[in-house]
């Protein structure tokens, strides 16, 4: 017993205070600020393994963005990844940075359905279906859950069943082979529900999206309420989209 | 001669490879298998008109050899199998059974093994599936997944149960299929063949990649600097070191042992994180680049890495001490989900889930690149072959990887940033590239034709070979210990549905 209370003790304060400020270390490559500058454009889009990048004007789609950075190592006065890690949102053009801007990324208020709001604000339990998935996204979901993140504190959890879930966080670039039980997933969750898309293969297919071996149709037929960016995400950017979306400060 | 032996990360014109009839190809490879010291590291095929040319790569622990040998066999026609000889040729006969719809007349298990888009047979769909099955009025069978209760990604179990106790289970994959390996000969610039590398197994990038730039240098004649090799190797043991110590939390939480779980979980994290100072992604994406080092190993960073692994190892050596002798954590691992020596010999393990029953199999030593020739590395064996000797060894070798770690930052000089550009696929040849990555073995094989086009690449993942042992060690036991027996070997889904 004594062994496990110093264990306890030796642990020091793991967990990180406030989730909405904390500064993330090291070099975290967060949203992109690109500047006026003018480069060779076709250089630049050439360099993106993902064909975030397009011209006229210079603009990255994180919903396609695998955050490697090269093109920032290659034009560095061009582009630069800045350690903001509040980049989710809930629309598709929220995720594009033009050139000249340097904007917060928010979500669109509009788009918020009001009953996200009503039922889940205290308390938002998840299913997380991986459809393709190369685990990365699923160990930074599940790792919002340990002690250094702790998402629990605002009542959002993962769950086993979707009959317990209030909503759906998809990963990977869907699979022709797990498209049906995505689906019987979805299906299973009652209503009101919401769909999370974390993640660049989520999103957009990221570097499998003109592989024959996905089918992503089923995303057509569904409004989806968060897009989380990353490749994988980082916990911090998932727990802030989450909160902005269920409307807790 | 039926073979040509090379070197780990050599390249060799095709034409080098001796092409042998199938019957002498077939009585070379197995016979090879007879010695315990070879086992089949890669073997597949390639379409030709209306014929497959096969090859066989065998890897030999004792002289770092690796024999490659070819056969060109007919669509058309059946052949005798390799697995009726040796159990370990058993999935990569059913792939290319599935691929090309070779037939094979004594292939025990002739069944699907992803559900590739491109497979041969397409009215083989992931729902009819041809389990095993046991007509009895006693017996039961329990179905798991493929979405299973945890975040993890998907794969469906079988069970025939007697009860409580597990008869059989059968392991249906293929869900994660998102068809890599033709996507790295339709993707034809570097940077999106180095970002799918990275793709292709989430808990292994630095792993993956690393076999896949090792193999691309070799493929052009490039020799990579020594920060560039040193780079790779403290990645590849960081790597280790984050994903023992995660799957350590994943094994206490599996059996409710809450301190465990939960002090691990933590302790994977400043690893992680390391990672993120370093290339500005916690699981190391974007760090390992063909012929060039992005993020350079600068003397910063080496103060910071011993920083953390000071901080990391008292606290990791407490908790295992404590984890390893509570009577409650024993109880559940000892004499849980065992395989013998002699199955793990049958199945041809690799990796981890080898050296827990005591084979000696571990590619650091056998077969080693850049600074691990200098290491000497000795792998850590254990003999009993249980979920305990699963978790020892994921103890020892976190220990293991901190001293070479430690090691390495002593002794070598660390360079500026290099970037090099127009490197040029060899024509007409073969090469290949083994790494151990944590859960073991990882082989990338790469073919180019006349004109320096890739033609085939071909990737293997330990858990190819590895997933019939977590079948075969869940027999007799209680179907309460599954998710501890499957959490202990952690083979990867994705990485086998490729």
């Amino acid at each position: 017993m004594l062994e496990n209370i110093k264990i306890l003790f030796h642990q020091g304060k793991q967990y990180i205070p406030d989730l909405r400020t904390v500064e993330a270390p090291g070099v975290f490559r967060g949203r992109p600020i690109i500047n006026l500058e003018s480069v060779d454009n076709e250089a630049l889009k050439e360099i993106c393994p993902t064909h975030a990048i397009s011209a006229n004007p210079v603009q990255i789609d994180l919903g396609k963005c695998t955050f490697c950075g090269e093109c920032a190592l290659a034009f560095p006065n061009k582009i630069k990844f800045t350690k903001d890690y509040k980049i989710a949102t809930n629309s598709l053009e929220g995720l594009i940075v033009k050139e000249g801007e340097d904007k917060l990324i928010t979500l669109n208020a509009d788009l918020v359905r009001a009953e996200i709001q009503k039922y889940f604000k205290n308390s938002l339990k998840l299913r997380q279906v991986s459809a393709g998935g190369d685990g990365s996204c699923e160990m930074e979901l599940g790792a919002c859950s340990n002690v250094n993140f702790d998402m629990g504190r605002y009542g959002i959890e993962f769950v086993a069943s979707p009959r317990h879930a209030d909503g759906i966080v998809i990963t990977g670039p869907i699979t022709e082979n797990m498209a049906k039980p995505l689906q019987t997933a979805y299906e299973a969750i009652p209503q009101p529900k919401i769909v999370i898309l974390c993640g660049v293969d989520a999103i957009s297919g990221g570097i499998f999206v003109d592989s024959p071996a996905i089918n992503r149709s089923f995303l057509k037929t569904l409004k989806i309420d968060l897009y989380v960016p990353g490749n994988p995400i980082h916990p911090l950017t998932f727990i802030n989209g989450v909160l902005d979306l269920i409307g807790k400060k | 001669m039926s073979a040509i032996a090379i070197k780990n990360n050599q390249q060799i014109p095709v034409s080098s490879i001796p092409l042998v009839d199938y019957h002498n190809f077939l009585i070379f490879n197995t016979s090879l298998l007879k010695l315990e010291e070879n086992h089949c590291v890669n073997y597949f095929g390639i379409p030709k008109n209306n014929t497959i040319q096969l090859f066989c790569c065998v890897a030999n622990d004792n002289n770092q050899n690796i024999l490659i040998s070819s056969s060109i066999i007919d669509k058309d026609k059946p052949y005798p199998s390799f697995s009726e000889q040796h159990v370990a040729f058993e999935k990569f006969e059913r792939e290319i059974h599935e691929n090309f719809g070779i037939n094979y007349t004594n292939h025990p298990w002739l069944k699907p093994v992803r559900y590739a888009y491109d497979r041969q047979n397409k009215s083989n769909t992931i729902t009819n599936y041809p389990f095993f099955k046991i007509d009895s009025e006693e017996l039961h069978e329990v179905g798991v997944g493929p979405i299973h209760a945890g975040i993890i990604e998907p794969g469906h179990f079988r069970f025939l149960c007697n009860g409580e106790q597990i008869l059989h289970l059968e392991i249906q994959l293929g869900y994660q299929h998102r068809g890599i390996e033709k996507l790295f000969l339709n993707k034809k610039r570097l940077v999106e063949r180095n970002t799918l590398a990275e793709n292709i197994a989430g808990d292994s990038v630095i792993g993956h990649t690393t076999a896949f730039v090792n193999l691309w240098e070799s493929l052009c004649k490039f020799e990579p600097s020594d920060d560039i090799l040193l780079s790779r190797i403290i990645a590849l043991e960081l790597e280790r070191i984050a994903v023992h110590t995660g799957d350590l939390s994943g094994m206490c939480t599996d059996i409710a042992y809450q301190l465990g779980s939960s002090v691990f979980g933590r302790l994977r994290t400043p690893i992680i994180n390391f990672f993120q100072q370093w290339c500005g992604n916690r699981l190391g994406k974007s760090l390992v680049r063909v012929g060039n080092n992005n993020f350079p190993f600068t003397n910063e960073l080496r103060t910071k890495l011993i920083a953390v692994l000071d901080k990391f190892e008292p606290d990791f050596d407490e908790m295992c001490k404590e984890t390893f002798h509570a009577p409650t954590v024993l109880g559940r691992l000892e004499k849980t989900g065992i395989i013998t020596n002699q199955l793990g010999k049958e199945i041809g393990l690799v990796g981890m889930a080898a050296r827990m029953t005591n084979i000696n199999r571990d590619i650091r030593s056998s077969h080693p690149f850049g600074y691990y020739t200098s290491l000497a590395h000795q792998p850590i064996l254990k003999e009993h072959g249980d979920v305990q000797s699963r978790g020892q060894i994921r103890r020892e070798e976190v220990k293991q990887s901190i001293n070479y770690i430690r090691n390495l930052l002593n002794n070598i000089p660390l360079k500026q940033k290099e970037v090099t550009t127009n490197l040029q696929l060899t024509p007409s040849s073969f090469a290949i590239s083994l790494i151990e990555g944590w859960r073991g073995e990882i082989c990338h094989c790469a073919i180019t034709d006349e004109k320096g086009e890739l033609i085939h690449y071909k990737i293997k993942d330990p858990s190819f070979h590895n997933w019939l042992a977590v079948a075969m060690s869940v027999r007799n036991n209680e179907i309460s210990d599954f998710p501890i027996g499957n959490k202990s070997f952690d083979l990867s889904y994705c990485g086998h549905d490729l």
